[in-house]
């Protein structure tokens, strides 16, 4: 089910009090590990690190990620392949 | 067979059931178009009048988005998430299933037919 509406989007408060504060100034790179919090339109332009479970993988926000939450972009599963044989493998 | 919106060709069947043959139209749309262009439901669509066509085909334009703008609308919408890297973009870009669905077995309407998975060996490595 979808969120209510009248609660308006759902963001960390501590991470968004970290956003105001260098709402003027030049930008760093916020971590965080609120992967649930939703991308308003305040945070474009800046740069997060979001934790993934293991690591933090930096987000650039762009307008186009209004809306999306910030666990989107940070993966928390990787892809798997399997080897090639090698000569010495078979043996 | 009657023509609406130039390309859609509706068979000899009742009038709300031949317009979901037409792309973004489904059992409900079809069904509210009916009923505003005020046509008789359960008149075969061969039947209707030159003038109910024209009036369907009018309401279909003007309120719906259907058929080669519908499917570019949705594609505009994966490209959007493929390009801002989300993870349903990438789902979608490896061809997965996008909404959390396993993948262990089944899923084989995204991943298409099975392929042996494996390291290549014997005379498939050739170097």
């Amino acid at each position: 089910m979808p969120r209510s509406i009248s609660k308006g989007p759902y963001v960390c408060p501590k991470l968004l009090k970290k956003v105001e504060k260098q709402a003027g100034g030049k930008k760093h790179i916020i971590k965080t590990w609120s992967r649930r919090s939703m991308i308003i339109p305040d945070f474009v332009g800046h740069t997060f690190s979001v934790h993934n479970g293991k690591v933090f993988i930096n987000v650039f926000v762009t307008e186009n990620m209004v809306g999306h939450k910030l666990g989107e972009f940070s993966l928390t599963r990787g892809f798997k392949r399997h080897g090639t044989a090698t000569d010495k493998t078979l043996k | 067979m009657p023509r609406v919106m130039g390309i859609d060709i509706p068979g000899r069947k009742r009038i709300e059931y031949s317009l979901q043959y037409i792309y973004g139209i489904g059992p409900k749309r079809a069904a509210e178009i009916v009923e505003k262009a005020q046509v008789s439901v359960g008149t075969k669509a061969d039947d209707l009048t030159a003038e109910e066509i024209s009036r369907i085909a009018g309401i279909i334009n003007e309120d719906y988005v259907v058929e080669g703008d519908l499917r570019r609308e949705v594609q505009a919408n994966v490209r959007r998430l493929i390009s801002i890297g989300s993870y349903r973009g990438i789902r979608h870009r490896r061809g997965l299933p996008v909404r959390g669905q396993r993948t262990s077995t089944n899923a084989r309407t995204r991943k298409g037919p099975r392929r042996t998975a494996g390291a290549v060996r014997g005379a498939a490595r050739a170097k």
